[in-house]
Parts: C-alpha cells; structure tokens; sequence
C-alpha cells in the first residue's frame, strides 16, 4: 500500500479541483481518495506536498507503434544521433527525439505524468507489426485505431447499399485485429491513391467503387452507433493540409451532424486562403461550429516549432509535403485498405506559413469553450514530438510567454489569425480536462482519466 | 496427418499456402512449396547439429553455460545472423548485445544494406505485395532472378499473379528483366536489356535524366542502347501501375548503396507522371523482421553497436565483416547463419581464431571451426514464431513437430538469465 500525502488534487470527473487529499495505492492501483480504505493501518507515504496530483494522461492520438512509425524510425539515423539514450540498471537502451525507439517512448510518456496512449492508425494488415511494438513500449497501457475508410470491403458492401454487412466487417475487423475504434483517414483517399490519384471531395466519387467520401463516413458512424463502441468515428478529414481546407472539414461536421464525432488534429484541417501566399486561419469559423454542437469533440496537433517527422495514412498528402519541401519520402500503400506516408520536415518561427499553423492549434484551444471537447495533441511525430506537452501547457497557461513566442512571428502570422486578442489562460483543472479526464471521457475509458478509488486505476486495455 | 496453410521458413515471400504431411514427427510430403521449399521441409532431419564445446559432445546445459562464459569475458563480443530467426529470438538477441555491450548485426551488412543506406538518403515508394499483385500492369526485375531465387515470388505475387484488376495475370503484364546475363528470369520476360557488369548506375541515372525529358547525346549506356532505354522510360511513364524489383545485382555490384539510391530517386520521380514503386527482394525468410525489430529497439536497422551504453549505429564500422576483418572483436554469437561459408576469407578465418558459438538446427561450415555448438529448433518446423515478408507484413510461423532442442528464443533467454547472474 503506497499513500501520497499533502498533494494538491486534481481530478476533473470527480469535481476536485486542487484540494489537498491523500491517495491510496496498492498493486499499481488507485484503491482509494481522501478516506484511508477500510482496515488499512501502515502504508508506504510519498510526500507529495508542493506538487501536483493528477490522473495519468491519456493520449487520444499519437503514432508510437507499427509499420509506418518504423519506417520513420529507420529513414532518420540523423534524428536519433542527437538524442541519445543509454541504459541504466532498471531501464533498456534506446534513442529519443521525433521518432523514438519503443521503450523510450514509454519511460518519456511516463515522465510526463502518461499512463495512456492511443496508436491512431494501424491498417488490419499491420496490426500484428502494431501490437509486437507495443509489446516492447512500456509502462504505459495502450490501444489501436483500426484504418477502415478505404478498406475494399467496406467500400464494397457501401456499393451494394448493405450496412449490416458493413457493420459486421467493423465488428469483425476489430476483433480480428484487436482494435479498439474506427479509424477514417482520408475517406477514399487511398483507393484513388492506389492510381496515383487523390479524391476531389465529399462528394465527388471515389475511382474504383460507385461511392463517394460522404457515403463512407455516413457508413462507418452508423455501424459505429450499431455496434455501440466506446470511442465516436475518429475521422483524419479529405483535403488534410490544403489552404480553403476549413469547408471540407465543416461539410464533414455537418454531414454527420445527428452523431458523436471525434475531428482529429484539427489544427491541420482549419486553413483558409486559395493558396500558400494567401494562407489565413479558419480557426474561428471551426471552433464557432464546435461551441455549438455538443456531439462533437477534437484534438488539436498544435503546431511545435523545430523537426518533426509527418506521418500519416493519407498518401497524397503526404507527397504533397515532397514535392513541396524536397525532403525525402516515403510511401507504402497497403493492398485494399490503407496506405502511409512519411516525410521529414521543419516548422520554422520565422516562416510565415508555419507561424500561422502554429497560432491555429493555439487559437483552437482558446476559442473552443468546453475543454471536455479540445484535447491537447501534437499528432505526434506530425506537428512536433510528444515531449513538449509540457511547453505547450505553458503557452495555454501564460498569455505573456505565448505573446513573448509570438511577439517573434512574422507579421503575417499577426495578421492572418485571430491570436493576439485571445487573452484566456488555462487553468489546471481545465489542463486535467484536455490531457486526461475529457479524453478519457471521449474515449469511452471508464477506469481512465480520474482517481475515483476502487472501480478506476491502470487495468490493461481489453 | 496434414497439415494446411503452412509457411515455409525460407525466403522473404513467406508462401503460406503450403501442405505438409507429417508421420511419426517427420515431415514426408510438400504441397505447393517450391523446389527450394520442398528441398527444407524434406530434409528437416538430416545434418543435425548436437551440442559441442572445442569439439565434444557435451549436454545442452554445459554448452549453454560455455557461452555465458565466454559471451561474459569478452571486452567486445559480436552478436551475428539473425535472418533466419524468429522475431522473439531477434528481440532477446538485441537485449544480450545491450547488457554485454557488444555489437549486434544480421545478414542485411552484406545483403541488401546498401537498400538501406539508400533508403535512409532518398525514402521510398513501395507496397504490400497484393498491391503488385492486383494493380500492376509493368513488372521490371532489376538485378534479380526470381526464377531461381524467389520461386514462387511471380506467380504469387508479381508477373503472372492474378488479382483484381489483372484477372488474366500473365497477360494483363508486360514485364522487363535488366541484368548482366539472360537468366532464367529474362528468358520468359517480355522485354531484356542486357547491362554491362557495373554498368547499372549509368542506366539508372540515364533512365532518370530521360524520364526528365533531358536529351542524351550518346547512342549506347553500359551497353544498353539509348533507344532502348528511352522506350522503356515512356513505357514506364505509360504505366497505370509500375513494379520495380531489385536485388544484389544492384546492391553489391559497384556503386552499391548509390545503385539504391537512384533507382529509389527514379521510382519517386515517375510518381510526377503515374503510380511506381520499388521494393528490394529480400532474401532470408525474416531479415526484413530483422531489419524491423532492431529498428524498433535501437532506432537503427543494422550494424548496432552498445559499447556506450546506448545505441550507436556504424554501418562499415559495426557491420560483422569490418570488425571481424579489422579483428576488432573478440568473441562472436552466431545465430541461424553461416558466416564462414558466405564471408570473405580473412572475416571468415578470424572467426576461427576467436571463440565462436553458433546457434544452429543444423551443422554448417560455422559449426565446423565453432568452439561451442548450441542446437536450436528451426522456427517453422520445431517452433512457432513471427516473420515479417520481404514487403513487411508479420505473418505467424507454426510449429509441425515435436523439437529435439528448444527455440532460438529459449536458449536466448537462458544465456540472458547467466550473463545476467555474472558480476
């Protein structure tokens, strides 16, 4: 029995709001909070006192493990060399920075205070690859999204108007795979990829099947609601990364409007502008639409200054990214139902572009109200390394250093967002919410995100 | 008995269609492997290796302690092989490397490495195999022969494979061969350009300025007229879905890692015009899951090297022929490879002068000059396990029979248990 004494609480879903309270562990679980559990005389004390208790966060969406996150690994010696990490007594070997080896990644997401973290995108081909990387991740508890927006079954039975085939292939596939929620990347995106081409819209028709964007995720929220999965559709938007992209991702919201929803990395799918010279934020327009609709929630993938690796399921979007910086390029497409993408890439301060980006994130999560519907992501490795969840809850927590970061962005990025009137500072209470309790919530994680005693704790994932 | 969907443990295609009839613990009959395959299966029991420490026979566990002895004492030991290992034993043989600090490489050093090296400079264009096989309508072999080496590899999965937008296989294709000599291979392709020996970096390089549309001002490249080249880069252009497959004609003839290198940078290139990729024909049934399981532990795919404590990664530097030839280390753990049949002769024979153990199901070469021999069941016949197929896609391994000796995993695990138990 372990007993954290004189720490100052933070547990969103049971309404504590920094009270000093004790917590009681036994077997690596909360057994209980405030009261000493019945017939408990000694225990072990960890004197908490000028610290800050909170629940483990839960990372609703990063890519840790798996096929493309090793193809990152493997293409980016030079990112490794600086970031070294030697063994110890208790610890393995291993290296760090934008994509680090499996171990590391768990003892540096436990040193951030994590016990959580959702692989957001594993085709069914490669979950096995998936599930053997996370068998070497440790510490942390972990899950899978499974990619199922291009999957030729799926696409096959939306074709001939079969929904209950639909929604027993979702139920199979994620027993089959060990999933744990659907996953959309890109809707119809891979299977005009497959070609070398990219889909035009919501409802432009995909190339191979009589089906269009529109129909795949009208689809796949259905069997979701059918099936009565804990986590809402976790949908990755058509047009990711494309200035004007703000309609796509609003024609979305709104085509699904009667369901619970999860937009992910939002950051990237709220740009305005026809082009790259004109870029602007919609973020506005995007957090407007979020205050009023209760089903809906989103991360963010704040934008982190420095290197990071973009990886994602949407390959034309990804040679988009190529062709425009130059950087080497990945591509893997995974027959009938997925593919990847992976290039290197810098988001300069000095670089318009990237400091709009950057204020995007930040204005999504100050002008979004309900922090039970932003969540704190960095699309990690996509927008930045996971490792600076810290830095980025000092920017929401303290106006005068995020004015101080963007005092030292081009004009332009002034200009073209909505970032210098936003006065709201976070609280802890609210930072609990958008990096543990609410994302717990969103993700269906009854034992997650909160130090209610007995029927909580760090039980393995099903 | 039969067993059905079996995978033979051989080359990267992984074929896991395959029949085996099993009597008294021994397998008398293939269904659908190939010659190579079939050949495995069959003699699964003959040329076994039993334990040995300098040349005699000893029990499992005096051999197993032999090399906790030695793989201890050395100031800098080489851990070797891996490819034709399970992912289990890959993973325990990276953790003894980090607790002895010693150097862990496989047989991608003097294989397809350079496709690493190219890799890490260019990226690549690739897919799963059923990709190739349902879409592609040009299948250019560069430097490879499947034919002989990868048996099945066209009829499954590239040349004459039927899928969904190519039901009449064979038909729906075109297919080139590029190599220095017309092998069985080019012999049944559509189209044969025949290089000069070394001569493909040029081609490549002149097919990517073609494909540019720069003009070229030489009539012949390697050997290789312009004209030809020239069809073949619009025909490539042309194509709804591209295929190119390389192997060690490309990776360990000269120019090597940039061979690689600028057939990687060709296939991106022709993504500006239609869907390409390339893939490497990987040759041990799991040196792709080698590749894949150092890469997820250490951050580096091959030549790994722990004497600091973290990962260091020093292709030329920690690959297994540069310290054996620098005499650099001073004991070595072989795993399920031979080395002194395939090294060069100086590597090979400073294998001999130092203390070698070597894990194998059956006697090579390497168990011949090794001091300590440590029999082991081979993953896919004695012992389950996970390989990833050249195209990265872990398939389960099963167990058919009944082992004389434990897994690589096992023996692994107990010479961890020792080396850990030393001060």
């Amino acid at each position: 029995m372990i007993q954290i004494k004189n720490g100052e609480v933070y547990d969103p879903i049971n309404g504590i709001d920094g009270r000093e309270l004790d917590i009681w562990l036994d077997e690596g679980k909360i057994v209980a909070a405030g009261e000493a559990p019945a017939g408990v005389t000694s225990a072990e004390i960890i004197d908490a006192r000028g610290a800050v208790v909170m629940p483990g966060g839960v990372d609703i969406h990063a890519h840790i493990a798996g096929s493309k996150v090793n193809y990152g690994r493997k293409l980016r010696p030079e990112d490794h060399r600086r970031d070294v990490v030697p063994r110890t007594e208790v610890t393995r070997a291993g290296v760090g920075y934008t994509v680090p080896s499996t171990f590391v990644t768990g003892y540096r997401y436990a040193g951030m205070g994590y016990t959580t973290v959702m692989e957001a995108a594993v085709p069914p081909l490669g979950a096995r690859h998936s599930h053997e990387e996370l068998n070497d991740t440790p510490i942390i508890d972990k899950a899978c999204f499974i990619l199922m927006g291009n999957n030729h079954f799926v696409l096959k039975f939306i074709e001939q108007g079969q929904q209950d085939k639909v929604t027993a292939f979702v139920s199979w596939l994620l027993g089959a795979t060990r999933g744990y929620a659907v996953k959309i990347v890109n809707p119809g995106g891979k299977d005009c990829w497959q070609w070398g081409k990219n889909v035009g819209g919501l409802d432009r028709k995909i190339r191979d099947f009589e089906v269009t964007p529109r129909q795949i995720l009208e689809s796949l929220v259905r069997a979701n609601k059918e099936l009565g999965l804990p986590h809402s559709i976790h949908v990755h938007c058509n047009n990711l990364g494309v200035p004007g992209n703000y309609e796509t991702t609003l024609k979305t919201m709104e085509a699904l409007e009667d369901f619970p929803l999860h937009i992910t990395h939002a950051q990237f799918n709220s740009y305005g502008g026809p082009g790259w010279t004109n870029f602007y934020s919609e973020a506005p327009k995007i957090a407007e639409y979020v205050n009023a609709h209760s089903q809906v929630t989103a991360d963010v993938g704040q934008v982190v200054f420095g290197d990071v690796t973009t990886m994602t399921a949407d390959g034309p979007w990804q040679y988009r990214l190529h062709k425009l910086t130059g950087k080497k390029w990945v591509d893997s497409d995974v027959e009938l139902e997925a593919g990847a993408g992976i290039v290197p890439y810098t988001f300069r301060k000095h670089n318009p572009v990237n400091a709009i980006q950057w204020a995007i994130g930040l204005e999504l999560l100050l002008l979004i109200e309900d922090p039970w519907r932003i969540f704190l992501t960095t699309d990690h490795p996509n927008a930045g390394p996971f490792i600076f969840y810290p830095h980025i809850i000092k920017l929401l927590m303290d106006r005068d250093f995020r004015e101080q970061i963007f005092s030292g962005c081009p004009k332009k990025a002034h200009k073209r967002t909505t970032l210098d009137g936003l006065r709201r500072e976070y609280s802890l209470y609210e930072i609990a919410i958008i990096t543990r309790a609410g994302t717990a919530r969103a993700l269906g994680l009854k034992n997650k995100g909160h130090l209610g005693g007995r029927r909580c704790g760090y039980r393995h994932l099903r | 008995m039969e067993v059905k969907d079996v995978i033979c443990p051989f080359c990267g295609c992984l074929c896991d269609d395959l029949k085996l009839t099993v009597e008294e613990e021994r397998i008398i009959k293939t269904g659908k492997a190939c010659s190579i395959g079939n050949s495995l299966f069959l003699n699964h029991n003959t040329d076994l290796a039993s334990p040995g420490v300098n040349g005699s026979p000893v029990s499992l566990e005096k051999a197993i302690d032999q090399a906790v002895t030695i793989l201890t004492g050395a100031q800098h030991p080489l851990i070797y092989g891996l490819s034709s290992a399970s992912c289990e034993a890959q993973r325990k043989a990276i953790e003894l490397a980090e607790i002895l600090g010693g150097s862990i490489d496989s047989t991608s050093s003097v294989c397809h490495g350079p496709t690493v090296l190219g890799y890490q400079a260019v990226g690549e264009v690739t897919c799963t195999l059923g990709e190739i096989k349902n879409l592609s309508d040009l299948v250019i072999y560069w430097g490879c022969n499947p034919a002989e080496s990868h048996q099945r590899h066209q009829a499954r999965y590239s040349a004459s494979a039927r899928g969904l937008f190519t039901a009449q296989g064979r038909k729906d294709r075109t297919v080139v061969v590029v190599d220095v000599r017309r092998t069985r291979t080019a012999r049944t392709a559509d189209i044969f350009l025949q290089v000069r020996p070394n001569g493909d970096l040029e081609c490549l390089q002149a097919l990517r300025a073609i494909v540019k549309e720069e003009k070229l001002e030489v009539e012949e490249i390697a050997g290789v007229p312009v004209k030809a080249l020239a069809s073949l880069a619009e025909r490539m252009k042309k194509a709804k879905f591209g295929a190119l497959l390389f192997g060690m004609g490309l990776t360990m003839t000269s120019g090597r890692h940039l061979n690689v290198g600028a057939a990687l940078s060709l296939v991106s290139e022709l993504n500006d015009f239609t869907k390409f990729i390339i893939m490497p024909m990987r040759g041990h049934f799991n040196v792709t899951g080698a590749d894949a399981v150092l890469t997820w532990i250490t951050g580096y795919p091959f030549a790994v090297n722990f004497s600091r404590g973290y990962p260091q990664y020093g292709p030329g530097e920690f690959s297994a022929v540069d310290l054996l030839a620098r005499r650099e280390v001073d004991a070595a753990l072989v795993i399920a490879s031979d080395p002194v049949a395939h090294f060069p002769r100086q590597a090979a024979r400073f294998l001999e002068e130092i203390p070698t153990i070597v894990m194998d199901p059956k006697y090579s070469k390497t168990t011949e000059i090794a001091r300590v021999t440590i029999p082991t069941a081979q993953v896919g016949i004695g012992a389950e396990g996970t390989a990833y197929r050249m195209d990265g896609v872990p398939l389960r391994l099963k167990k058919v029979l009944k082992p004389l000796y434990p897994s690589d995993e096992e023996v692994l695990g107990r010479i961890i248990e020792g080396a850990r138990r030393k001060p």
